[in-house]
């Protein structure tokens, strides 16, 4: 039962959020131009990272906001949250908080 | 000895309100006790001893302990409805009335005859059902009956419980989990602080074992104190205090779960207030102050009924005034013990011996006992307890060897020391460290914000108890406020104590005989853990699951340790390199009601009704939930079953005109100047060019390439679009809209809304169709001004409006959108037009014929394994523009010729149904295996056609038509003889919707 900070609402519980995935893959940029291996990357690869992760976040019972969201999958610590637009790695060093 | 509280003590029993005389009854036996009696107490004051049979051996068993770990004392309370089984007597608080049943026990408690497992025992050991019941292979189910109903507990009562149960959420600055020495000084110094602390604690009164024990607290008896603080606490506005509270869960986040027993103090809950409450709280600082569980001796027939945990032969004395025996023996491996045999003397008991296994003790306590002229057996052990429904006596045998001396005694007081209550730190995850002296596992650095303290910190005295609750408490409330008060400590005199000597089972005596029990709700003993480690079992998870240790209810609260150390000794190491088990929520059991709450019944999740809703029930309308909609299935008249009403339904829609409620199909209003290029980019098909005043179909694919949705999208203005959804997929196609807009586009000018429950829908269907709609609509929708596939915003009836000339059926059809608010008089205005017309009203079966009768898909064919091309709608797919999806379109799988693709299907014999979800292969004779060609995903009757058709998934699609496959239901053994045909049976040109 995490806390998730939504840079809109504030500190909100888990269950107003939505679970979509993966944020470290990027929707192809010009998908005219985008070659089969960028689009199977993009489509079906995804790691299982032990440890600090970046994933997206619906707050679909709040403003509705996607959110990137970094959690450590082994310890349930959260770390920072982004907007669509900003940066976030897994190994950010949480300079900022959003 | 039995009844009339033979057993009490005239003055002592802090927790009695001797002026409320209470009656129960156990086995329909008649007792009295007092208020702030548990039933154990009471029936210890009766000199009832004998409380239940064992789980596996249907040992006579008494009570062990004096609080939530207890493992024999367990009774199903009360009867009917509100018959709770594997209550612990030790925690059930005496109300008038009570009536409680023993378990495990055929025909009764003093006469058992299963008890002849004892005999047996040799053959119950360890692993014995996985060795013996499992080979022959199927005997299992076999013995299963009757080994389940001899290893069985108690009965549920298996009738609907009659209480109410509810949930509360909190947050806090600071809690404090369990109100003994240490979580009342924490909460204190924290109160003081102006932190916002919320304090909890298991029992129906504050105090932990400053009730059971004798202390003096600023020179006065530590009750004086407790009632002090407790009093400030519950004046305090910043404080709130709950007994009858367990914590039981600790997750992430520093959230903890806790249940509050609010009325099962009472025989019938009080109307007004629930049973049982959970309670969610969310603590910017947790303090851990759950306190510590005495462990108990393993020697032979230490299970006897009249031995207990020391401190709990002490604490029935000092709380309840219950004197368990007048002849008692002490078995320690510690000083604490010897609190036990100063109180029971200074009551008036008489203290036959204590032993202890440390060859020289000399501690303050020791010495006091020593004083009062109590013989002291050193370097000794009890080898085995004597008696059979009660304690008789008990040999003494010195540590070194050499004849047992028989004592006689009526209580044993055993002690292996205590050990904390780590299991809510524990549940977090957090590591558990070893510590020598006293021996015992204490909290290694906390996961959350979080502090364990006192004996819950492996700190047993009481002047450390209230000095690190106070300052934890303090430094809670600088953590979590900032600023920070000193707290007085109160001063306590402390008692020198000496090292326990580390020791949880004891060699057997001379004569070898009897059970050195570890596990007593389970009857696990040290010879099952011997057993196990020799049959290779290393892993301390490995030995819990072999010999069933700590998986009772009790979570082996008092028997863990114990066994990990059997298993140190066996495998030559210190106990912490063997490890600890996972202790996981709850802490003690918690009823399904409670979890449940208010979320029961219609309340288990919300129901969403259309704004016709009431009509449809007033006419009879048999519902079918879709998701948390319902929607009319199909609305009989007199004796009419589902076929007949449908088929009836069908005829008046396609011989006249039919009106059905579509409001639950999502509604998504897009506006914004890049509307249609967004639009352009969601569906499959184009969308660029669609005009104002159209509608049209669109399809949305997922970024796999299958497809996600389909629906049917106007262009209302310029920059306005009103988007339509399938009902259950909503909500997800809104969340992608948001998820494209917001992190992959978000140059796109656009902005969508979910208007689903603004508008209600129903279509009108049929060649009367614009005869209903045309004078109730304020705009000309003669078939020249309001062609197929036209969309507008007009007035029905005067009120806001939308009609889209779009079709599902196949027939001239017209879907009207209206203000929520108008959903119901402008529904039963047209039904009433189309009734006048000979048309009926349908619902979702009659709906879900003409689309099987037309090929349209639906959900059981959108499977998310289904393309756009095995849908038939390959030819939708635009090859002039970049949509979701698109690349993954040409994917060779996706081409392959033998995928499965919609087809439809006739039977042979033009008369028998189809089975829905039927498997379709070639030859119905064939042995099995047999290869399995594609599956039937929807079926109807068509009155029109006069037979049954069905749509199905077959491999090779079309290329199959005319050809006979075999529809096999290997369930029920059905088989049907169909024929591939196209899914297009009725109007494939489309001539009856163009109108
Ligand atoms: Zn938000």
């Amino acid at each position: 039962m995490f806390i998730i900070k939504c840079p809109y609402c504030g500190e909100r519980d888990v269950t107003e959020f939505s679970y979509g995935g993966d944020a470290t893959r990027a929707y192809p940029q010009d998908p005219a131009q985008a070659t089969p291996e960028d689009w199977h990357a993009y489509v079906y690869e995804r790691d299982n990272p032990r440890g600090w992760h970046v994933e997206w976040w619906q707050h679909s019972q709040g403003c509705r906001q996607w959110l990137k969201l970094r959690r450590n999958t082994l310890t349930h610590e959260l770390g920072r949250t982004a907007l669509p637009h900003e940066p976030l790695s897994p190994d950010d060093d949480e300079g900022s908080d959003a | 000895m039995i009844g009339d509280q033979l057993r009490r003590h005239p003055t002592l029993g802090g927790a009695l309100d001797r002026s409320k005389a209470l009656r129960f009854s156990f086995d329909g036996q008649r007792y009295s006790g007092f208020q702030g009696d548990t039933l154990a107490s009471a029936l210890l004051a009766n000199g009832v001893t004998l409380l239940g049979r064992s789980f596996k051996y249907h040992r006579p068993r008494g009570v062990m302990s004096i609080g939530s770990e207890e493992s024999n004392a367990l009774a199903e309370l009360r009867t009917g409805a509100r018959r709770e089984p594997n209550t612990r007597m030790t925690q059930i608080e005496l109300f008038q009335g009570l009536e409680a049943q023993s378990q495990n026990r055929w025909p009764s408690l003093n006469l058992d005859l299963l008890s002849i497992n004892g005999l047996v025992a040799p053959f119950l050991a360890a692993g014995f059902y996985y060795k013996t019941f499992m080979r022959p292979r199927g005997f299992w189910e076999k013995y299963e009956y009757f080994i389940r109903r001899a290893a069985g507990l108690g009965r549920a009562s298996g009738e609907a419980d009659p209480d109410r149960y509810e949930r509360i959420h909190r947050h806090c600055d600071i809690l404090v989990t369990g109100a003994g020495a240490a979580g009342l000084a924490a909460a204190k110094s924290a109160m003081q602080a102006g932190a916002r602390v919320a304090i909890l604690d298991e029992r129906e009164a504050p105090g932990g074992w400053l009730r059971f024990d004798r202390n003096l607290i600023e020179g006065a008896p530590a009750t004086v104190w407790l009632d002090e603080t407790v009093a400030a606490l519950r004046a305090a506005d910043n404080v709130t205090f709950l007994t009858r509270t367990t914590a039981f869960g600790y997750y992430d986040h520093n959230l903890i779960t806790a249940v509050e027993r609010v009325q099962d103090h009472r025989a019938v809950p009080d109307p007004h207030k629930p049973r049982q409450r959970i309670w969610t709280f969310r603590a910017k600082q947790v303090i851990l102050a759950t306190g510590a569980v005495e462990q108990p001796l393993a020697f032979a027939d230490n299970d006897r009924p009249g031995v207990m945990l020391a401190g709990a032969l002490r604490g029935y004395l000092n709380a309840y005034g219950v004197m368990a025996g007048h002849k008692a023996v002490i078995f320690s491996n510690n000083d604490h013990a010897y609190r036990t045999a100063l109180d029971l003397i200074d009551a008036g008991g008489a203290i036959e011996a204590v032993v202890d296994v440390r060859p020289s003790p000399a501690g303050d306590l020791v010495r006091a006992v020593r004083d009062r002229g109590v013989r002291v057996y050193t370097d000794s052990i009890v080898s085995h307890a004597k008696g059979g429904h009660a304690l008789q006596a008990c040999d003494v045998t010195p540590r070194g060897g050499g004849r047992p001396e028989t004592i006689e005694c009526d209580a044993l007081g055993m002690s292996g020391g205590w050990n904390p209550a780590v299991h809510l730190h524990s549940q977090t995850g957090a590591k558990l460290d070893w510590r020598d002296d006293p021996g015992c596992f204490v909290p290694a650095t906390a996961k959350w914000p979080c502090v364990s303290v006192g004996a819950a910190n492996g700190d047993f005295q009481l002047a450390d108890c209230l000095a690190n609750g106070s300052e934890a408490g303090a430094q809670a409330a600088k953590a979590s406020m900032g600023g920070t008060t000193a707290t007085a400590v109160p001063g306590v005199r402390a008692f020198r104590e000496e090292r326990p000597h580390p020791i949880w089972e004891v060699p057997l005596g001379p004569d070898r005989r009897g059970k050195r029990f570890v596990d007593f709700q389970n009857d696990v003993t040290v010879e099952d853990v011997e057993l196990a480690h020799r049959e290779g079992f290393v892993s301390v998870e490995h030995l819990k699951r072999y010999t069933t240790m700590g998986m009772a209810t009790d979570q082996g609260k008092t028997s863990n340790i114990a066994g990990l150390a059997i298993m140190a000794r066996l495998r030559d190491k210190p106990i912490p390199e063997v490890g600890t088990t996972t202790f996981r929520p709850p802490f003690t059991p918690v009823s399904i009601g409670a979890i449940a709450g208010q979320e029961r019944g219609q309340h288990f999740q919300p129901l969403r009704r259309t704004s016709m809703d009431d009509w449809h029930a007033e006419n009879g309308a048999v519902f079918q939930n879709v998701g948390l909609w319902r929607r009319p299935h199909y609305y009989p008249h007199a004796q009419e079953d589902v076929d007949d009403a449908s088929r009836r339904e069908v005829t008046a829609t396609r011989g006249a005109v039919g009106v059905c409620d579509v409001t639950t199909l999502g509604k998504i209003d897009v506006q914004g100047p890049d509307a249609a290029e967004f639009l352009n980019r969601i569906y499959a098909n184009g969308f660029a060019k669609l005009p104002v005043g159209k509608a049209r179909y669109g399809l949305m694919l997922r970024e796999d390439g299958m497809v996600f949705d389909d629906g049917v999208t106007s262009r209302l203005g310029e920059t306005r679009y009103l988007m339509t959804t399938t009902t259950g997929n909503a909500g997800p196609v809104m969340a992608k809209l948001e998820f494209y807009l917001q992190t992959v586009w978000p140059e796109l000018r656009v902005r969508i809304t979910s208007v689903t429950e603004q508008w209600a829908g129903f279509s009108v269907a049929g060649p009367k169709a614009r005869e209903v709609l045309q004078d109730v609509i304020d705009i000309d929708i003669s078939d020249g001004a309001f062609p197929f596939m036209a969309a507008a915003e007009c007035r029905f009836a005067g009120a806001p409006a939308r009609l889209f000339r779009i079709s599902f059926s196949g027939e001239r059809a017209y879907e009207v959108n209206v203000a929520a608010d108008h959903g119901a008089e402008a529904w039963a205005l047209t039904v009433a037009k189309a009734q006048a017309l000979g048309g009926s009203v349908y619902g979702l079966e009659s709906l879900g014929t003409m689309r099987i009768e037309k090929g349209h898909v639906a959900g059981t064919e959108i499977n998310g394994q289904t393309t756009a091309d095995d849908l038939g709608l390959g030819g939708m797919l635009s090859s002039k523009k970049e949509f979701i999806g698109k690349a993954m379109t040409g994917r060779p799988a996706y081409l392959a010729p033998d995928r499965q693709k919609l087809v439809g299907l006739r039977p042979v014999d033009g008369a028998t149904w189809i089975k829905a979800g039927a498997q379709l292969i070639e030859d119905g004779a064939a042995a099995p295996p047999v290869q399995m060609l594609g599956h039937v995903t929807a079926v109807a009757f068509s009155p029109e056609l006069n037979t049954p058709i069905a749509l199905a998934l077959l491999s090779g699609g079309m290329a199959r038509a005319g050809a006979a496959l075999e529809a096999a239901y290997p369930l029920t053994g059905e088989s049907v003889r169909v024929r591939v045909v196209s899914p297009h049976f009725l109007d494939p040109e489309g001539t009856r919707m163009h109108g």
